[in-house]
C-alpha cells in the first residue's frame, strides 16, 4: 500500500536529460531522489526487477517496461521480441515465471501496417516461445513527428518459482558470480545496426527468455541462488554496481573470466567502449552460495544456450560498495555504472 | 585480435615488469609523463601502475584533445548550431564536454539536431544525404586526427558540397609539450612519447626534447606489453645516461611520418598565431586553421561566431593537473563538484581525461585488493 509521508526530494537536475533514461548513475539518482519519495515514501523503494505483491496472501511478482529502440528491426531480433522477452526476464531474474502480460503500443502516425503486423508477429512468437499469454493491451496513436514509429510497453504478472529467496539482503561474502553468456552481443548489434558507424560485424542480438535458464538454476541449488539480475541498459558493470551498492559488499571481477564474442570485444575496442557498460537482452547475472557454484554452473551447462555460462567473480568485504576487476596480469581497476549512454571514443 | 592480444600476454608483461624492477634504481624517483591521454586510458584500465615500482611515477600529459579545448570554442560551435537547419556533427568524445549552456548530448535532447560520426567523412555523407540541411563538423584532435579533417575538407571542395563547414579546433602537439618543459613547476625525467599522433608526425618532431632539454623520450603503443615496453627503454636510456628519441610502436610508426597526411594537412590548414588551451593559456603557433582556398568550408568565416571566453571555475585546477603538477584528486573539487556525471572541467569528461580515468579505475580502490584470489573474507 503506498504511504502518503513524501520524504525529501533530492533530484535538483534542472530537467530530464537522456542520461536519465540510459540506466546508470543518472537513472538511478531520478528514481531514488524523486519517484521513490513520492510514490513510496519512507518504505524502501521496490528497486529489483520486479515487485512482489501480496494479494489476498497470494504472493505474485508484478513488472513494467518501456521499449524504444532504433532500428526496429535488427539482426537476431526486433522491438516487438525484445518487449516480451524484456519483461520474461525481469519476472525471471526476480524470482518468477511470467503468466500473463499486457502490452501498450504507442504508435506514430503514419508508421506502415507492414511494420506493425510484423512486430505483433513477433510478440506473438515470442510470448509462444517464453510460455506467456498476451491477456490485452491499449493502442495509441500520437502526430507524425511526435514519436519514433512505434514504442512498446510491456507489463507482467507471475508466480514465484518455489525454493527461490532472492534479495541484495541475501548475499555474503565469498558468494560467487555466475554469468549466463558472453556479454554485450546486443548493444554491439544495435549500435553497429544504426549504420551510422562504416563497421560490420557478424552479429546477433542475445534476446531470448532466460526462464529456462533460471528454472535450471532453481531446480538445481535453489535457495543457494541469492541475487539475480539480467544486465540490461548500463551492462553487467551497472548491475553489479547496484548490488555492490545495495548489498554494501565489494565485487571482484576476474577479467579473463567473462565470456565475450572476438567480434564485440573488437568492436568495444576500436570504439573504445567498455563491454561491461553494454546492453544484453538474452544474459542474467545470478550470485550463489560458493559450495554450490559448480552444481549451479553445471545446472547452466547442461542447458540449450547455457554452454558459455562462468563463474565470473565473486563477492568480498573489500571494496565496499564498489566493482573491482582484475586483469590478466595481477592489476586491477574500479569498474563504475555508466554515465549517459556509451559512446564511441575517436580521437 | 591479432595486434591486440599478442601484446596483453600475461607472460611477456610479468617478464617485462620483472625487467623494470630490475632496472629501476630503488635509491631514486622517477616521473615520467605519458603526454597521449590513450596511455593515461590503458594505464588505468588494465591497472599497469599495480605492476611498477612504488618510485616510478606517471604523469599524465596534455594529449586530451577534449580536454584542452576551452569552453569558449564549445559555446562557439553550439551557437552557430542553433541557426536553423543546421546538423552539429562530432566525435562521441565530445557530446558530453560540458559548455557554459551545457554539453551538445544535452542542447540534443532540448531539440538540437546533434549527431555522433565515426570519422568527418561520416560528416560529409550526413550532408550529401540532407541536402536541405547545413552540416557543420565540429573538428577535434591532434595531428591523428587533423589530416582525415583536411581530407574530408579536400573532397567537399572537389565535389563542391557546399552544404558542409567545419568548425576547426584542431591541435598540435609538439608545442603543448613545450609549454610543459617552460613551465617552472615541472620536473619530468622522461617522457612517453605519443603513439596516434606519431604515426603522422613521425619521430623526428620529437629530437629537441632529447637534444635540447635532455629528455629521453620514447614514442609507444597504447597496448599494455606496449607502455611496460617504453618504461624498459626509458629506463635504460637513463641507466646509461642517454637522451634519444626512440621508437617503441615501430609496427605503426614509421620514423618519417605518413608523407601523405602531413601533405594534406599542409594543404588544407596553416598555423594559427596563438590559440587558448584550456588549463594552459595561450601558445603561440599551436593550433590550425583552414586556409583562404577552402574558406567557403570554413565555419568561423562562414558564420559569425559569438568568439566566447569563458574562464575555468576558479576552484577547479585543470591546468595544474593537465601539467601534472598535482594529482587529480588533489583538485580541491575531484570527486566532490566535480564527477563524471557532472563534470566541472573537461578532464573529467573523456575517459582519456586523467580525472575521468584516475575517477572510473582508480577511485576507492583498495591498493592491497590485486588479487582476487587474496581477498577473501
Amino acid at each position: 500500500m503506498l504511504t502518503t509521508a513524501v520524504s525529501k526530494i533530492r533530484f535538483r537536475d534542472p530537467q530530464v536529460e537522456m542520461a536519465h533514461g540510459a540506466g546508470g548513475k543518472a537513472s538511478r539518482r531520478l528514481i531514488d531522489g524523486l519517484f521513490a519519495p513520492i510514490l513510496f515514501g519512507s518504505t524502501p523503494a521496490p528497486l529489483g526487477d520486479a515487485a512482489h505483491v501480496n494479494i489476498n496472501g497470494a504472493c505474485v511478482a508484478l513488472t513494467t517496461d518501456s521499449f524504444v529502440v532504433r532500428p526496429l528491426r535488427f539482426p537476431g531480433g526486433s522491438i516487438g521480441e525484445l518487449a516480451v522477452n524484456g519483461t520474461v526476464n525481469d519476472l525471471a531474474v526476480s524470482g518468477a515465471r511470467a503468466q500473463a502480460l499486457v502490452v501498450s503500443y504507442v504508435l506514430e502516425a503514419g508508421l506502415a501496417t507492414e511494420i506493425l503486423e510484423a512486430e505483433v508477429r513477433a510478440m506473438a512468437a515470442a510470448a509462444k516461445a517464453a510460455g506467456v499469454v498476451i491477456a490485452g493491451g491499449d493502442t495509441k496513436v500520437v502526430e507524425h513527428g511526435k514519436a519514433d514509429q512505434m514504442y512498446i510497453t510491456t507489463s507482467g504478472i507471475g508466480h514465484l518459482i518455489p525454493g527461490l529467496s532472492i534479495s541484495p539482503a541475501a548475499v555474503r561474502c565469498g558468494d560467487k558470480i555466475l554469468l549466463s553468456g558472453p556479454i554485450g552481443d546486443h548493444g554491439i548489434t544495435i549500435l553497429l545496426a544504426r549504420g551510422e558507424l562504416d563497421l560490420e560485424a557478424d552479429l546477433r542480438s542475445d534476446t531470448r527468455s532466460v526462464l529456462p535458464l533460471v528454472e535450471a538454476l532453481a531446480n538445481a541449488v535453489g535457495a543457494a541462488v541469492h541475487w539475480m539480475r539480467d544486465p540490461t541498459r548500463g551492462g553487467v558493470a551497472t548491475s553489479l554496481n547496484e548490488l555492490a551498492h545495495d548489498c554494501g559488499l565489494g565485487i571482484l571481477l576476474s577479467e579473463e573470466r567473462i565470456p565475450i564474442r572476438d567480434e564485440v570485444r573488437g568492436a568495444c575496442e576500436l570504439l573504445g567502449l567498455d563491454a561491461l557498460h553494454i546492453a544484453n537482452e538474452g544474459q542474467f547475472l545470478a550470485v550463489v552460495a560458493a559450495e554450490q557454484a559448480e552444481a549451479a554452473l553445471a545446472a547452466l551447462h547442461a542447458m540449450p544456450g547455457g554452454r558459455e555460462a562462468a563463474v565470473i567473480g565473486e563477492v568480498s568485504e573489500q571494496p565496499a560498495g564498489s566493482v573491482l576487476v582484475t586483469t590478466l596480469y595481477g592489476g586491477s581497476r574500479i569498474v563504475d555504472m555508466l554515465v549517459g549512454d556509451p559512446l564511441p571514443r575517436i580521437c | 585480435m591479432r595486434y591486440v592480444d599478442e601484446f596483453r600476454e600475461p607472460q611477456l608483461i610479468t617478464r617485462t615488469a620483472d625487467e623494470i624492477r630490475r632496472l629501476a634504481d630503488p635509491q631514486r624517483h622517477y616521473r615520467f609523463m605519458e603526454v597521449c591521454g590513450g596511455h593515461t586510458h590503458s594505464i588505468y584500465r588494465f591497472g599497469l601502475k599495480d605492476l611498477l615500482p612504488s618510485n616510478i611515477e606517471l604523469v599524465h600529459g596534455p594529449g586530451c584533445p577534449v580536454c584542452v579545448l576551452p569552453m569558449g570554442r564549445i559555446d562557439d560551435g553550439l551557437s552557430i548550431a542553433e541557426q536553423p537547419d543546421v546538423i552539429f556533427a562530432a566525435f562521441g568524445d565530445m557530446m558530453r564536454v560540458p559548455g557554459t549552456r551545457g554539453s551538445p548530448l544535452e542542447h540534443k535532447a532540448r531539440g538540437m539536431d546533434v549527431r555522433i560520426v565515426y570519422s568527418p567523412s561520416d560528416a560529409l555523407k550526413l550532408a550529401r544525404h540532407n541536402p536541405t540541411k547545413h552540416v557543420l563538423f565540429f573538428a577535434i584532435g591532434f595531428e591523428t586526427t587533423a589530416p582525415s579533417t583536411a581530407l574530408t575538407l579536400m573532397r567537399a571542395k572537389a565535389e563542391g558540397i557546399r552544404n558542409f563547414s567545419v568548425f576547426c579546433n584542431h591541435v598540435t602537439i609538439i608545442p603543448a609539450i613545450r609549454a610543459i618543459l617552460d613551465s617552472p613547476d615541472m620536473r619530468i625525467d622522461a617522457f612517453i612519447g605519443p603513439g596516434h599522433v606519431s604515426t603522422v608526425i613521425g619521430c623526428r618532431p620529437y629530437g629537441w626534447i632529447a637534444n635540447n632539454e635532455g629528455k629521453p623520450i620514447v614514442v609507444a603503443g597504447f597496448e599494455p606489453l606496449d607502455i611496460l615496453q617504453s618504461i624498459v627503454m626509458l629506463l635504460r636510456q637513463m641507466n646509461d645516461d642517454e637522451k634519444k628519441v626512440e621508437n617503441q610502436y615501430k609496427r605503426v610508426v614509421p620514423w618519417e611520418g605518413n608523407r601523405g597526411a602531413l601533405k594534406a594537412m599542409a594543404e588544407v590548414f596553416e598555423l594559427r598565431p596563438y590559440f587558448e588551451w584550456r588549463g594552459l593559456g595561450f601558445i603561440s603557433q599551436s593550433a590550425l586553421r583552414i586556409k583562404e582556398a577552402y574558406s567557403e568550408w570554413d565555419a568561423e568565416c562562414r558564420f559569425s561566431a559569438p568568439g566566447v571566453r569563458v574562464t575555468d571555475p576558479k576552484a577547479a585546477q585543470c591546468g595544474e593537473v593537465l601539467k601534472g603538477v598535482l594529482k587529480p584528486a588533489q583538485c580541491k573539487l575531484f570527486g566532490k563538484e566535480c564527477t563524471p556525471e557532472h563534470p566541472v572541467g573537461a578532464l573529467m569528461v573523456s575517459s582519456e581525461g586523467s580525472c575521468a580515468a584516475y575517477y572510473n579505475y582508480e577511485h576507492r580502490k583498495a591498493a592491497q585488493l590485486t588479487q582476487l584470489t587474496g581477498a577473501a573474507c
